[in-house]
């Protein structure tokens, strides 16, 4: 099949048929910023960092969800776009109770990380500061939903890598919360292998090992996308 | 027809707070309060989180003295782990708390109470401050900076920053020192020592000059609580607490700090957020007892180091063997420092300091423990409850300033008592009341505000609380 040509900020690019526009944006060096993607899982269009301006569409697209298509013209960091990247960053602080100062995973968090390039300095929406408990009955990880942004990575994570779909999400609108089986404390859970797939796909502090302290918890996402790629190697 | 005068805010301490002096109607001092009017909530809102990131959070406390909570909540942490932390992790901890206690008691003594000591109490309020020092005396205020950014350097080498680093953990520290971290600290230490010795040879100079003040600042008996090692060493972490009388008397010695309740109480009084600890056996108010520099120069036996041991003899000779007054917090501050460059000085040559081996891992052994650890301003404690997974489920933090705060009122009540008469008083009056509370070098948050600019308002009522004067800065 031939290859596509699009235009993505102003530059001529070609890209494979059935590749995401996010897929061709990143090959052409231009950089926006995802969460609930993750390299090695399939996309759920649910965090809406990845929008895109694409002429002759009046909506905004996930670039995540989006596929390539002859003559597409795209913007991918217009004003408009900034603005609402930054309010969806902002929301998501606002949302649950999130302290990067004693985090365990400041510095290697990716919330923390997209809040300095969307150039967040301050939150303009009111905290929820909901009650959001800490379930460290798992032997060797621990879930803060406090600090959740509900990017159900680790969902995707246990269900398509490991397979056994121990996590899940439990509950609707600001009350949603990711639970293990049978919304149960996750020690207890008889699915979970303890693989720790889900701490390594976590992009914020909310899965994490259990005893690190502030800013200890590494970020490790990648390793996701290898695991994909040695699986598929072998077999 | 009574007067109700306000100070607030107090200025040049760490934190919020105001004083009340209510006049009887023949304008003499009737009551004094010292109200600590902010409210942080830590003992309720680390109620379930993991232990491990205690020291984290309660380190963010204080911004002055973030290595004490971080110390007695790792301390804790090790308490609940049920470990002997490795030999490295417990001397760098030491190290660590050393650098601190030199640098919070240089900012302490040179930034804080320097422009009044050195400027004088009556002087120039707008000049009465770090930058009036450094216009009167730029030597001196160069080298209070230069004591206070070893101190801080030190927790930086140790971990990694000099504000809030997350360094002590439950079960050790997570760096060691580097070769060449002690080869920096130990080729700054005969500086520093210079330093010290000079600003205390200074404070000596001034005793005369300051001689009412001195018989006036909290000069009355109280217990003095704080920590000593073997032999009643001067000790700042990991030793056992004593209690002496205002004669010397040992009452409580040897006393660990898992039994900390048995020995004090805490009282709570409507009109300040502080609470009162007090020793159990004397009731309250009556268990009053004071911490921090002169209550540790007073319980231990010896610093344990030759030049602070010299400084102290001469202080004892002079002022008692159990030294009352607060006016010398300020002396035994110094002393604290010279103890703590002599100690460091000992510590850097030990090659423990340099071992990989720092961190004990474990489970939860324990449902409920206390770490405590000497904070430049008096003993702290942390006490905490987990269930069985480790989720904080009660924490009692009591700090140094808590601790003095019965004698920080009583100390305003006696400087207002003694100046203030026929309800005549003038701005340096004011400043000698906020002095004495300084002398304590209260804590009371881990808000840092400009320096000595924070305005500054007296109002005067009669008894019907109608506002008959007002005096501002």
């Amino acid at each position: 099949m031939a290859a596509k040509t699009l235009t993505i900020d102003g530059h001529l690019v070609s890209a494979r048929p059935g590749e995401t526009l996010l897929e061709a944006i990143r090959e052409a060096g231009i950089t926006i910023p995802t969460l609930c993607h993750l390299d090695g899982l399939s996309d759920v269009g649910a965090c809406r960092l990845c929008l895109v301006e694409i002429e002759g569409q009046r909506r905004l697209q996930p670039a995540c969800m989006t596929m390539v298509s002859e003559g597409m013209v795209v913007h991918t960091n217009t004003p408009r776009l900034q603005a609402y990247r930054r309010q969806i960053i902002e929301l998501l602080f606002a949302e649950r109770n999130h302290v990067c100062s004693v985090c365990v995973a400041s510095g290697h968090c990716e919330l923390q990380r997209l809040a300095g390039m969307v150039g967040m300095d301050h939150v303009r929406y009111e905290y929820l500061s909901p009650d959001c408990p800490v379930d460290i009955s798992h032997m060797r990880f621990g879930i803060d939903h406090n600090r959740c942004v509900l990017c159900t990575r680790c969902v995707r994570a246990c269900d398509e890598i490991e397979g056994v779909h121990t996590w899940d999400v439990a509950g609707r609108g600001v009350d949603a919360r990711v639970i293990t089986d049978m919304n149960q404390p996750w020690g207890t859970s008889t699915t979970c292998t303890s693989c720790g797939k889900c701490q390594l796909a976590c992009p914020t502090g909310a899965i994490f090992p259990r005893g690190v302290t502030v800013g200890e918890r590494p970020l490790a996402s990648e390793r996701i996308a290898l695991i994909v790629e040695a699986r598929k190697q072998r077999w | 027809m009574g007067q109700r005068i306000v100070i607030d805010p107090v200025t040049r301490i760490e934190g919020h707070a105001k004083i009340s002096i209510h006049l009887d109607e023949a304008g003499d001092v009737a009551e004094t309060r010292f109200h600590v009017t902010e409210f942080r909530g830590f003992e309720r809102f680390c109620i379930g989180r993991p232990f491990w990131e205690m020291p984290g959070i309660t380190a963010r406390i204080c911004g002055i003295c973030p290595v004490s909570h971080l110390l007695a909540s790792a301390r804790a942490g090790d308490g609940l782990l049920a470990v002997l932390i490795p030999p490295a992790a417990e001397k760098l901890r030491r190290l660590m708390n050393l650098g601190q206690i030199i640098q919070s008691h240089a900012l302490s003594f040179f930034h804080l109470s320097g422009p009044d000591l050195m400027l004088g109490f009556d002087s120039d309020p707008a000049q009465r401050n770090v930058f009036g020092l450094i216009a009167a005396d730029p030597n001196l205020a160069r080298n209070g900076i230069r004591l206070r950014q070893f101190g801080q350097e030190v927790i930086e080498l140790l971990g990694g920053r000099k504000i809030h680093p997350a360094w002590a953990v439950p079960g050790g520290v997570r760096n060691g020192l580097s070769q060449s971290g002690r080869d920096q600290i130990r080729a700054k230490i005969p500086e520093m020592l210079a330093i010290a010795l000079d600003a205390i040879g200074r404070l000596k100079h001034l005793t005369e000059r300051y001689q009412r003040e001195i018989e006036t600042f909290g000069v009355f008996p109280s217990l003095y609580l704080g920590m000593v090692g073997p032999g009643g060493r001067w000790m700042h972490y990991g030793g056992k607490l004593r209690v002496i009388d205002h004669t010397g008397k040992i009452l409580i010695d040897e006393l660990d700090p898992i039994d900390y309740h048995d020995v004090i109480g805490e009282a709570v009084e409507p009109w300040s957020y502080l609470k009162f600890p007090y020793i159990r056996a004397l009731g309250y108010p009556g268990g009053m007892y004071r911490v921090g520099p002169l209550a540790r120069i007073n319980v231990c036996s010896t610093m344990g180091a030759t030049r602070a041991d010299t400084e102290l003899r001469e202080l004892r000779e002079q002022a008692g063997p159990v030294i009352e007054g607060s006016f010398y917090y300020h002396h035994a501050r110094l002393i604290e420092i010279i103890a703590a460059l002599e100690r460091m000085e000992m510590l850097v040559e030990d090659d423990d300091l340099l071992s990989n081996e720092l961190r004990a891992d474990a489970g939860v052994n324990r449902r409920e423990a206390v770490g405590v650890s000497e904070a430049p301003r008096g003993t702290l404690f942390h006490h905490y409850k987990v269930d069985d997974k480790g989720l904080i489920t009660d924490v009692n933090l009591i700090i140094a300033t808590g601790q003095n705060n019965l004698a920080i009122n009583r100390t305003v009540g006696q400087i207002a008592q003694s100046y203030i008469r026929n309800g005549q008083f003038d701005q340096g009056i004011l400043n000698r009341i906020e002095a004495g509370v300084r002398a304590y070098d209260p804590c009371l948050s881990c808000s840092t505000h400009a320096v000595g600019q924070m305005a500054m308002e007296v109002e005067l009522y009669d008894a019907q609380g109608e506002l008959i004067d007002r005096v501002s800065r």
